[in-house]
């Protein structure tokens, strides 16, 4: 049964922000949809009393305290980026947001 | 390209608008949500930012326990239910104001839902604004779009990131739609946006100042002909960032959705961005599904479960609800229906609150706050309290109160002291503007008025007394104005009788 279309691969391409050839469209969609048969699996186990959990620990409400400040300072920070300004990380202009 | 608009009372006789809103606060912790970075403003670019900010590989968020503290406490404050069991989601989008590639906020389950805001307008009509949700997440970094015309996104060559907002925590606060507000729309939203403000101020939880993105609303609006029920398709108006642009661009939308409609045409669902200095809204992106946002339980953060003691404890500290606190305020400070009007419209309740605690008396910090200090809001085009504080005004208006100057020389100073920072005091004295009730300064100065008009003691010497006014002008004059009158005409009046 495959679900996943090229079309669909097109779309999560875009909102990824990543540029594929037809045959890798044709290819992933193949592979994501044997991915979702795989996890699918899972829904069979599933019963309706057990709750969601998206960690598989069971721990909650760990917090930090409001102190403790930490910065990283700015010459490290924008060593790793591709560019700069000195002061800011240079991007190339995206368009179609803002 | 002008939109075309449909006049206003044309609009609402055809359709019926409903709105919806949503608004963001920037809460004031030391920290952000998820690191230690301190959370300032104003801050040299990228100098308050920590690996988790701009996502550097294996970097952790742990989540900050006093902005959960403090988001809760706005759920109570919004009259919400606080969820037992709350989490963090991934919203996934690739836009450079985060380093991550995704937001982390919280999706299904927010930490607070289903309440209800009295808001009071300034006729002192009650609305009772139903509150969806109020959920945490964490603020974008500042992109400043380099080369192009006009500096907007357009055009531009590049783009410059300040990940110091990165990671600031948010809460933000969604309403369910309000229907029948009909031609109040646009004043419903602004009252109610006045009023988050006035609550996270009485919690202390945020700055709630609109020009510096503390507080942000996001107005959605549509419009379904009258006796229709279904919703029509709405817009969402971003970048509102006064209260009196949120009037406006409620009503604009009104305006410029009815005109198309009533032209067969249909409403795109979409962005729209508000441009203050036109008075217009814009086309911005295509509003993403929420299905493209590829939200799922944020891996990397545990869930909350709030305590009920916690919850009880932070409920027993809410301050006054807004409209409440408002009516006392109302009463305590002795001001008429119209006078307390004028002070809601102006939006300087907070202000004028301060500025009384500290000191100065309610009538004169209505006088500042809703005559001279508005219009130069108005003039400037900025909002009343991002020009002077209450400190400064209570340190003004002591000078006036003490007679150390006239009510006239301290409008003078006011702008001195907006523009330059310095107190009244120095500005007085550095400016010479003190009320001159010395004796030898002003006697010279009527001399050498009475030299010029030569025919005046003689006029006052027969009982002719409105000559005097032609030397209190002219000593006022030599004076910059700063004599005191009534010191001039007691001095003139012993040269009559000498």
């Amino acid at each position: 049964m495959s679900e996943i279309t090229p079309e669909t691969i097109s779309h999560l391409a875009n909102l990824a922000r990543i540029a594929l050839t037809e045959e890798e469209k044709e290819l992933l969609a193949t592979q994501l949809d044997a991915i979702l048969d795989a996890v699918a699996k899972v829904g069979e186990v599933t019963t309706p009393d057990v709750p969601r959990t998206s960690h598989p620990v069971p721990l909650v409400n760990v917090f930090r305290n409001d102190e403790e400040v930490h910065t990283l300072d700015r010459e490290a920070a924008l060593g790793n980026a591709p560019d700069s300004d000195g002061t800011r990380f240079r991007v190339p202009a995206i368009l179609g947001e803002e | 390209m002008k939109d075309k608009l449909m006049d206003f009372d044309k609009a609402l006789e055809l359709f019926e608008p409903v709105i919806g809103l949503e608004v963001h606060v920037e809460l004031n912790t030391k920290t952000k949500m998820f690191s230690a970075a301190p959370n300032i403003f104003g801050a040299e670019p990228n100098t308050a930012i920590s690996e988790v900010c701009i996502g550097l590989p294996g970097s952790l968020p742990v989540v900050n326990g006093k902005a959960v503290e403090y988001s809760i406490s706005l759920g109570l404050a919004l009259g919400c239910k606080i969820a037992e069991h709350s989490s963090f989601a991934r919203k996934n989008y690739f836009y450079p104001d985060l380093g991550k590639n995704y937001q982390i906020s919280q999706y299904d389950e927010p930490i607070a839902y289903d309440g209800e805001v009295e808001v009071e307008l300034a006729d002192g009509e009650i609305w009772n604004i139903p509150i969806e949700r109020a959920h945490m997440e964490e603020d974008a970094g500042k992109l400043t779009h380099v080369g192009g015309a006009t500096g907007r996104i357009q055009g531009a060559e590049y783009s410059l990131v300040d990940y110091n907002r990165a990671g600031v925590p948010l809460v933000e606060i969604v309403t369910r739609p309000i229907f029948g507000t009909e031609g109040k729309a646009g004043e419903v939203a602004s009252a109610y946006v006045q009023t988050i403000r006035d609550m996270v101020l009485a919690l202390g939880i945020s700055d709630a100042r609109m020009e510096r993105g503390n507080l942000r609303c996001d107005a959605n609006v549509s419009l379904r002909p009258r006796g229709s029920e279904k919703l029509g398709t709405r817009t969402e108006t971003k970048n509102v960032n006064s209260f009196r642009s949120i009037e406006r661009a409620v009503r604009y939308e009104i305006q410029r959705q009815a005109a198309i409609l009533a032209s067969g045409g249909n409403i795109i669902q979409e962005t729209r961005h508000w441009h203050e200095d036109t008075s217009t809204t814009s086309a911005g992106r295509p509003k993403s599904d929420a299905e493209d946002y590829r939200y799922f339980p944020e891996p990397d953060l545990l869930p909350i479960q709030p305590s009920a003691e916690l919850v009880e404890k932070l409920r027993a500290e809410l301050p006054e609800a807004p409209a409440k606190h408002r009516r006392r305020l109302k009463e305590s400070w002795g001001f008429t229906d119209l006078e307390f009007r004028d002070v809601v419209n102006a939006g300087v309740i907070p202000q004028i609150e301060a500025t009384v605690a500290l000191g100065t008396s309610p009538a004169q910090a209505r006088k500042w706050w809703t005559s001279e200090i508005l219009r130069l809001a108005n003039e400037r085009g900025v909002e009343a309290e991002e020009l002077v504080t209450p400190a400064q005004v209570t340190d003004l208006d002591a000078q006036v109160a003490s007679g150390a100057i006239t009510d006239k020389i301290a409008r003078t100073v006011l702008v001195k002291m907006i523009d330059s920072g310095k107190s009244a005091a120095e500005i007085i004295e550095s400016e010479g503007l003190a009320v001159v009730s010395d004796d030898s300064a002003l006697e010279a100065a009527i001399d050498q008025a009475l030299a010029e008009n030569p025919d005046v003691l003689e006029k006052l010497r027969e009982g002719k007394l409105q000559a005097a006014g032609a030397i209190i002008g002219s000593v006022m004059k030599a004076m910059a104005g700063k004599a005191d009158a009534a010191k001039v005409r007691e001095l003139l009046m012993a040269k009559v009788s000498e």
